[in-house]
């Protein structure tokens, strides 16, 4: 125990207008040598914003930033790095094609020093590495490691600069519940080396494993500061939510026919990420089918095969007792399959199509819309302010770019898309992603909805809480192999962790089918 | 039977390394540009205006390595404006390296008809002449092709090694590379993404205008228009053919080169008589490309090329 | 610096820019004149006299704007789906060969008859020649920019052999150019005694059927979507490949037709130096129209008259004309930099 604790990092009273919007206002946040503070808060709280000005990406509007006493320059991105204050980033801020070795001396060197003095880096890696049980070739191309390691060198890289203040934002999203003790670990060796840490997270369970204090944002505001040893899960939750979080009530399914099915399912390999090994799945009426996992494990793959943009090598998907030949994302449309998907920026929408050219994204072809190759803008308009009425798309009118609307809005539009053709199907990739807690509720009662009506529903999700709480059956992904469909409330989460790990698969256990 | 000949004859080796030697200058800064994320399309543009400038120094009365330093310099610039409105401002790399070329081609012609408004034919210079490097020279074929060159072919055999040192072997080359797989991991290490590729594009570009003067200065002894002729788009090529490396650059600058000499001599066999001249002309063009099929299956592009960075954003 | 989108863009911010560039433009071309030693009133004076300044004038400026507008729609075609034809110059060669090799008495047939075959073919050849890069880009993942590029040079090659072979022309005094067209097989004038020939209403023609096919055809649906999200548009079902395959059919078949206009309309036979460098010009227009058909009209008359006006400029005041081609450059730097600012805001931090 210090007895007289030095202050490693103080944020002052920070405050950062965007327009109209207050994304920090007047936020307080102190670190102490050894502690760990945690920044808990959902998504839009502020905590991203509040990270770029300590890294003087942002200028604050007011507040000043401290590092041991030193205040330091706004809006110097180099400020902060030089005062010992390193970040791991919640996507990894790597290059693919260098060497491990090469991405954690990058920028270590004045730019101008004649070599890069490998043999010591190396060393100097190893010995960290084998100090905070980091383990990772140092000649190891990054794009050929997995998430966990690429973790491990995003920190290797912070330690390799003697950073004093080590920051985190949502290390555990792409771990396993075992790597993240492996995490803990690693962080519990850091701290007794005198590092201090910011760990953020919304993960109640691990800010209370890990945190000595526990610091709520909410709307940009600071909603409080409590010792861990004085609070509890529900308690933060009520405070980093504003009410109690209530789980969705779900009453027990009545499944019916299987309407869609994977049968022993392989697909190639893509660069490190694995494709799918003999997967068989069934999805049946009325029924949500969840598919839990680290990222990176043969998602991507499954919700591809169903959406129609990957064939696979072998194994065939069958849909109404049928085995499908030709499948494109046209026929999976056609067939009656709502696709909502992983990245609704990237593959979901497109930035500069307003939104009527967006409703008819997938259906531009079907006759409602044109004919003979002509489009019918005045329908297409009518199926878009439809949409828009219907679930509430918050936005000017139906010819704004869809650029323009938040995030909740565009997935209540993309949610629109695909429900409106009442679809017997639903692939639901990380549909709540990245929204506040009122669109999560929205998009899991559509979801639920459409199950009641008698859909069959696959959610695919990292969030493990998410997938416990809506799925009927889970299955689990590691590696490219699915476990075998487990019932609602069969397993614990810790138990989950094990076949999340990879665990499970290497004991004989009969694949579901 | 012809052709086997030629293949071994000195003063086919000579003239293949000779055509190569512009390649390499601009194929190298291409690579610089490329590896730093920049897609430099103004290079057509800006061999042109070195092969000018260059010229035209030494023409008005300076030195002939002075004359390649005003070369480099203009390439320069040429960067300078180039990197301006890619990196920060991230425009489209295409665009803006097509419109860099036709700046640098028309303002290089009219920088040429108001320098020398009444000429018919364009007057010499004392170009670059070759240079035996002693015991080297007297080596058979090798030492007449290879070091009976001009002291500029030699220059650009070093800076294959330099590029090859600085990219692999020091934090600046790591840097440039870094910016072109990933800029977030170049910028979260406190680098200045926008420094490190303008500075790279600013760099490439002085080459590629070093390899136009090459033209002027050491392959032939005068400025002429439509010179340059393409060995720009050919330079793009031969980057993605040597997979973005230095040494695998320089193999296919010379390989390209000696079908080029090949194609040359050929002509002038009994061959040639029967093929019309225009095929053999073709040649490097058709060779380029499919130089680009058979890389394009192989080829590590860097990860971040053509793609704008642009800070604070995610 | 960094750039921050801005929501909802003022009319000022809308207008300030491009007008900006456009000054800065006139700026730098007047300096450019003062150092050949004129004064860039005058200069400007000229090169305004010159475009528009007589019927002659005119006449000249549309004629020359005519290829311009059928490259610049190719380019705007083509740029709009991402597509990155740069071999516009090679297409127009492949247009032009077919009027030469259909219209010089292979087909004795009156001009309603044989007008149609030719622009078909022209259309045709244009198309297939972009095909081979669409493919390699398609298939093989090969850049379309360097691919066509080099096309150019290929295919004028291929033209030269063509002229001092098979398509000499026995009367063209050792010249390498083909034989005249047939009457039958040239281009009427719009008005009998104007030097403006249908090639121009064609091009404008043109100009508003792809226009019409942008905004209200599927294809021209799924063309844009291409360009501004591939991989949405892969997701949402659009057959990316076919779409942009189709669009380099259609942009080869519109450089194409700059090719039979000027052979059919204005040249009456093939020469090497039938184009100078309209395919890339072309480029310019398509990007000072911000890609949009029916400005590429105005954009190639702007273009044009620069052309036709520095021409005349440069006998009277001993300018070179090369000055208009600096222009253009400048402009289309400027311009693309302008409407980037346009729609984001430069902050320092």
């Amino acid at each position: 125990m210090n007895t007289a604790p030095v202050e490693a990092l103080a944020l002052d009273a920070i405050t950062k207008r965007f327009g109209e919007l207050t994304a920090n206002d007047a936020v307080s946040l102190s670190v102490n040598q050894g502690e760990v503070v945690a920044l808990l808060g959902e998504n839009g709280a502020g905590k991203t914003t509040l990270m770029n000005i300590l890294f003087g990406q942002y200028t604050a509007d007011s507040g000043a930033v401290r590092v041991f006493g030193k205040t330091l320059p706004p809006g110097n991105s180099r400020a902060a790095l030089d005062e010992g204050v390193g970040m791991v980033h919640q996507h990894f801020t790597l290059a693919d094609n260098l060497t491990v070795q090469e991405n954690i001396t990058l920028g270590a060197r004045s730019l101008f020093s004649p070599g890069l003095g490998r043999s010591a880096a190396r060393a100097r890696i190893v010995d960290l590495s084998r100090k905070f049980h980091l383990s990772v070739s140092p000649d190891a191309r990054v794009g050929s490691l997995s998430v966990g390691e690429r973790q491990r060198v995003e920190i290797l890289k912070a330690l390799y600069r003697d950073v004093r203040i080590l920051i985190l934002d949502e290390p555990t999203a792409v771990l396993t519940p075992q790597e993240t003790d492996d995490l803990f670990a690693t962080l519990r060796l850091a701290i007794a080396d005198g590092l201090s840490i910011i760990f953020i997270s919304h993960k109640l369970h691990e800010v209370m494993a890990i945190a000595d204090r526990v610091v709520v944002l909410r709307h940009g505001k600071m909603i409080g500061g409590v010792d861990t040893q004085d609070t509890d899960k529900n308690a933060l939750a009520a405070m980093m939510m504003g009410t109690e979080a209530t789980p969705p009530k779900v009453s027990p399914a009545t499944p019916g026919a299987a309407l869609l099915e994977l049968r022993s399912v392989t697909t190639a390999d893509v660069g490190s990420v694995p494709g799918l090994k003999s997967v068989s799945l069934a999805l049946q009426a009325g029924q949500i089918v969840g598919l839990a996992g680290v990222s990176g494990n043969g998602q991507a793959a499954i919700a591809d095969v169903v959406g129609g943009l990957l064939h696979p090598a072998s194994g065939e998907l069958v849909l109404n007792q049928e085995a499908v030949r030709r499948w494109t994302p046209r026929n999976a449309v056609q067939s009656g399959i709502a696709r909502i998907p992983e990245d609704r920026h990237k593959t979901g929408t497109i930035a500069d199509f307003d939104l009527v050219e967006n409703a008819i994204l997938e259906r531009y072809k079907a006759p409602a819309f044109s004919k003979a190759g002509w489009l019918n803008w005045r329908k297409s308009r009518a199926f878009a302010d439809g949409i828009i009425d219907k679930y509430d798309v918050r936005c000017p009118g139906a010819d704004t770019p869809i650029r323009l609307l938040s995030g909740g809005n565009m997935q209540k539009l993309i949610l629109g898309r695909v429900l409106e053709a009442d679809p017997q199907i639903i692939l639901a990739n990380q549909p709540v992603r990245g929204l506040d807690i009122g669109a999560v509720n929205y998009v899991h009662s559509q979801l639920l909805a459409a199950r009641a009506r008698g859909a069959a529903v696959l959610l695919i999700s990292e969030d493990l809480d998410e997938v416990m709480a809506l799925a009927d059956i889970i299955h689990v992904i590691a590696d490219g192999r699915l476990s075998p469909g487990f019932a609602r409330g069969e397993m614990t989460p810790a138990q989950l962790g094990l076949w999340m790990a990879g665990q499970g698969f290497d004991k004989g256990v009969a694949h579901a089918s | 039977m012809e052709i086997i000949e030629i293949l071994f004859t000195a003063s086919f080796w000579a003239a293949a390394i000779r055509i190569a030697s512009p390649l390499i200058f601009a194929t190298l800064g291409e690579l610089i540009c490329e590896r730093a994320g920049v897609l430099n399309l103004g290079i057509e543009g800006i061999m042109v205006a070195g092969a000018f400038a260059g010229w035209m120094a030494v023409y008005s009365g300076t030195g002939l390595w002075t004359g390649v330093c005003v070369a480099m310099i203009v390439g320069m610039l040429f960067g300078l404006l180039h990197s301006t409105l890619t990196v920060p401002f991230g425009l489209s790399q295409h665009v803006v390296g097509l419109g860099v070329t036709l700046l640098a081609t028309s303002s290089t012609y009219y920088a040429y008809r108001l320098a020398l408004p009444e000429v018919t034919s364009p007057p010499k210079i004392d170009a670059f002449q070759p240079f035996e490097i002693p015991i080297l020279s007297d080596i058979p074929l090798l030492g007449p092709a290879l070091f009976s060159q001009t002291p500029l072919t030699y220059l650009a055999f070093v800076l294959v090694a330099v590029v090859a040192v600085v990219l692999y072997r020091t934090p600046l080359g790591l840097a440039v590379r870094a910016a072109g797989e990933n800029p977030a991991a170049v910028a979260a290490q406190g680098l200045s993404v926008t420094a490190i590729r303008m500075g790279a594009v600013m760099a490439g570009s002085g080459l590629m205008a070093v390899g136009g003067a090459f033209l002027t200065m050491s392959a032939f002894d005068s400025f002429f228009f439509e010179m340059v002729n393409g060995r720009g788009w050919i330079c793009i090529a031969l980057v993605v053919f040597g997979s973005w490396r230095p040494g695998k650059a320089l193999l296919g600058a010379v390989l390209f080169a000696a079908f080029d000499a090949l194609q040359i001599r050929v002509q002038q066999t009994s061959l040639g008589t029967l093929i019309p001249y225009q095929i053999f002309l073709m040649m490097p063009y058709i060779l380029s490309i499919l130089a680009l099929i058979l890389m394009s299956r192989r080829a590590e592009v860097p990860a971040a090329l053509m793609v704008p960075f642009n800070k604070g954003e995610r | 610096m960094r750039l921050e989108p801005i929501k909802n863009p003022s009319l000022a911010r809308k207008i300030v820019p491009p007008v900006i560039a456009l000054a800065a433009t006139i700026v730098i071309a007047s300096l450019l004149a003062m150092v050949a030693g004129a004064n860039p009133f005058s200069v400007f004076g000229l090169i305004l006299n010159g475009a528009f300044g007589s019927k002659f004038a005119i006449l000249e400026t549309l004629n020359r704007a005519t290829p311009l507008i059928f490259t610049g729609l190719a380019v705007a075609v083509a740029f709009r789906a991402k597509f990155w034809n740069i071999g516009a110059e090679a297409q127009l060669y492949a247009g032009a060969l077919m009027a030469v090799l259909l219209g010089t008495g292979v087909l004795p047939w009156p001009s309603v008859a044989i007008l149609p075959v030719i622009v078909v073919a022209a259309v045709l050849a244009g198309a297939l020649l972009l095909l081979v890069p669409a493919i390699l880009k398609t298939r093989f993942g090969v850049d379309e920019v360097v691919t066509t590029l080099l096309f150019n040079f290929i295919f004028l090659l291929f033209i030269s052999m063509l002229l001092e072979g098979p398509l000499k022309d026995p009367m063209g005094m050792g010249w390498p150019k083909s034989a005249r067209l047939i009457p039958e097989a040239r281009l009427p004038r719009i008005v009998e005694g104007l030097r403006l020939h249908w090639g121009f209403a064609l091009a404008v023609i043109a100009a508003i059927g792809i226009w019409i096919l942008q905004t209200r055809s599927t294809l021209g649906y799924e063309m844009r979507a291409v360009g501004l999200n591939r991989d949405a548009a892969a997701f949402a079902g659009i057959p990316v490949n076919t779409v942009l395959v189709k669009t380099a059919l259609l942009s080869g078949g519109l450089a194409a037709l700059a090719g039979f206009s000027e052979v059919a309309g204005l040249k009456g036979s093939l020469t090497l130096d039938l184009s100078p460098g309209f395919g890339y010009t072309g480029i310019i227009v398509a990007m000072l129209a911000l890609l949009n058909p029916l400005a590429v009209v105005v954009a190639a008359l702007f273009v044009a008259g620069i052309f036709v006006g520095a021409d005349s400029m440069s006998r009277a005041a001993d300018v070179p004309t090369y000055l208009a081609d600096i222009m253009l450059a400048t402009a289309l730097l400027l311009m693309v930099l302008a409407i980037m600012l346009t729609r984001f805001r430069v902050v320092r931090d």
